[in-house]
């Protein structure tokens, strides 16, 4: 009978990766040594400025993510068509979850059209903007019943269809950020209309500056 | 020795009806024969006999070859009889009954007796299919908690072994591995902001590559490991963007109103994903170095995303949803119309172009499965805690 080695028989990508796991054994986790990330709230930044993409040992090399953006509250054009996502650092900011609750908007059925009905709640939180120093982020949320990836787009075009209504009220976009959280983080968990249709919906959170603007 | 029956289910016996006569209607230029198309979701499970093994290795074994095309049967209906032992090395001799020539005999040593037992069915597969040995091969996946946060894990592809590779508590979503590579991106919120993020699992290091307010997810590499396609809402719209392996050199392919998902054919040539094109949700390409939006038909099915383009370059399979969610593969070239296989979604192509791996059940508890898309044969993988979603498998 033939003797096989076992690593004779794989694959070099397979031995590869199955020699690196192996390093790697139960009682060694990955999370380990993972590089720490810093925050940033959601500054605008392009890939991080560590050197090398090569898997190297150094991770003693946490360059801290730019959160530098600057905020450019400029003159708005009412633009036809998206309007580029704000840069400014939301870490900047405490967020008021409570003061815009009552304005959430709901949405149809994979639809991120904000509907006529809730003009009354935009105009609320346009009216809440008034002091030009105040920030404001929108989450956009989904219901169960589309894919995780298409619902994560979805919840994003929700979130920027609010902002760009908001816009329309005079709302300065670049004062507003968006985060899609897809159907990541239902209110309601049942899996019925009456939950889904309180689960599709676009959340308004007010952001105070921490220090006061010149 | 303990012999399992696997009962076959009908699934979707319209879908295929009707796909089939559409491929008969089809005109030639196909790069895809005949026969081939005409297998998917409808080729019979080749009769094979295991005797002698026991425990972990006949749970190997089973798994290994049921989701390759295999069904269990006794000794005298087997065209192909596998004999041996799990106790200390696996030991494993393939016999071919209808030629009445035996094809191998083996021992295995070194590793465990897991690695060992899936040796010995990479070995049986490779002999009776010529397929390459996926036996070794990892996934990537989510597991998410109750309240939304969860991690990234990795695990060998059956579910065995799972290590989480985050330790973040946050949000995260669609790993995606570097070809070739202990290399993974994937989105996380731990920076409060969805963010896509290169992680080396040799040396445990991170970095964001993609930070840009709005919306950063969906990545895909490039089979050459140099490029990243991902969804990026920077410009106001969530679209398809494609950058440098390093998060440099961005540039943004799409401008569609409902863009998402992204994945590459494996000459590197385009980029597939989900749009709306004309009022109608479908499956789209675009040339990965920028260019026109071709529209892919995905006849019979609605709601077609999540594309991924098997290695072998021959089919996309994707999740579409009518009601449920569903696996569908279809010809990449348009010469067959996508078959609907069974109730899930995330399918993710396994380095021998022959089994999906992807997540199905309730929402809040997805379990991995693997799927045979000829047979349609599928097994749940060893499950991780949690909801385990969006597998990736290592190529």
């Amino acid at each position: 009978m033939k003797i096989m080695k076992l690593n004779k028989i794989v694959l070099p990508l397979v031995l590869a990766l199955s020699a690196a796991l192996a390093t790697t054994s139960c009682s060694h986790k990955f999370g380990g040594k993972v590089t720490n990330i810093p925050k940033h709230g959601g500054g605008d930044t392009g890939p991080s400025n560590i050197d090398n993409i090569a898997p190297t040992p150094t991770i003693g090399n946490t360059t801290p993510i730019d959160t530098t953006a600057q905020t450019p509250v400029s003159t708005f054009q009412k633009q036809n068509g998206p309007i580029e996502t704000a840069p400014f650092n939301v870490d900047n900011y405490t967020a008021d979850p409570g003061a815009l609750a009552a304005y959430t908007v709901h949405f149809k059925f994979d639809s991120a059209v904000v509907e006529d009905s809730e003009q009354a709640n935009l105009a609320s939180v346009a009216q809440a903007l008034t002091d030009a120093n105040l920030r404001l982020l929108i989450q956009g949320h989904c219901d169960e019943r589309g894919t995780e990836e298409y619902n994560r787009a979805l919840g994003e075009r929700r979130a920027l269809a609010l902002r760009e209504a908001l816009a329309k009220a005079n709302v300065d976009p670049m004062r507003v950020k968006t985060i899609s959280f897809g159907k990541d983080q239902p209110v309601d968990p049942a899996h019925d209309e009456a939950a889904w249709s309180k689960n599709r919906r676009g959340v308004f959170i007010l952001l105070h500056p921490k220090t006061p603007v010149q | 020795m303990k012999i399992i029956h696997f009962k076959k289910t009908g699934l979707c016996l319209g879908i295929l009806t009707a796909s089939m006569l559409s491929l008969f209607a089809q005109g030639s230029g196909s790069n895809l024969k005949m026969d081939e198309r005409i297998k998917v979701g409808l080729t019979p499970p080749i009769p094979i006999s295991l005797d002698g093994f026991t425990g972990e290795t006949v749970s190997v074994l089973t798994f290994d070859l049921y989701v390759q095309g295999f069904a269990f049967v006794s000794p005298a209906a087997a065209q192909y009889s596998v004999k041996g032992s799990g106790a200390g090395n696996v030991t494993g001799s393939l016999t071919d009954n209808v030629a009445h020539k035996m094809l191998f005999s083996r021992t295995y040593n070194g590793a465990s007796t897991r690695r060992q037992a899936h040796a010995l069915a990479d070995d049986i597969v490779g002999a009776i299919l010529s397929l390459k040995p996926i036996g070794g091969t990892k996934i990537a996946f989510k597991s998410q908690s109750a309240g939304g946060s969860g991690e990234i894990y990795v695990a060998d592809f059956d579910g065995y072994g799972a290590q989480p590779v985050t330790s973040d508590g946050a949000i995260v979503a669609k790993p995606a591995w570097m070809p070739g590579r202990m290399a993974l991106f994937y989105t996380s919120y731990a920076r409060s902001n969805p963010d896509i993020f290169y992680h080396s699992l040799s040396s445990g290091q991170r970095r964001v590559i993609a930070g840009y307010s709005g919306l950063n997810t969906s990545a895909a590499v490039s089979p050459d490991g140099s490029k990243v396609a991902m969804i990026l809402s920077k410009a106001g719209s969530p679209n398809v963007w494609v950058c440098n392996a390093d998060g440099t050199d961005l540039r943004r392919l799409t401008k569609g109103i409902e863009d998402s998902s992204p994945c590459w054919s494996p000459n590197g040539e385009w980029i597939c994903f989900a749009a709306k094109i004309n009022s109608h949700r479908s499956l789209a390409k675009v040339p990965a170095g920028g260019g026109e939006v071709q529209r892919l038909s995905t006849s019979g099915v609605l709601n077609p995303t999540e594309p991924d383009w098997s290695p072998d370059g021959k089919w996309i399979a994707f999740t579409s949803q009518m009601g449920d969610f569903s696996i569908c593969v279809m010809a990449a070239d348009g010469s067959m119309n996508p078959v609907a296989l069974v109730s899930g979604q995330n399918p993710s192509w396994s380095p021998n172009s022959r089994t999906l791996i992807y997540n199905h059940g309730p929402a809040g508890r997805q379990t991995l499965a693997a799927l045979d898309v000829l047979t349609r044969q599928t097994r749940d993988c060893h499950s991780a805690k949690g909801s385990n979603s969006q597998p990736a498998w290592a190529k």
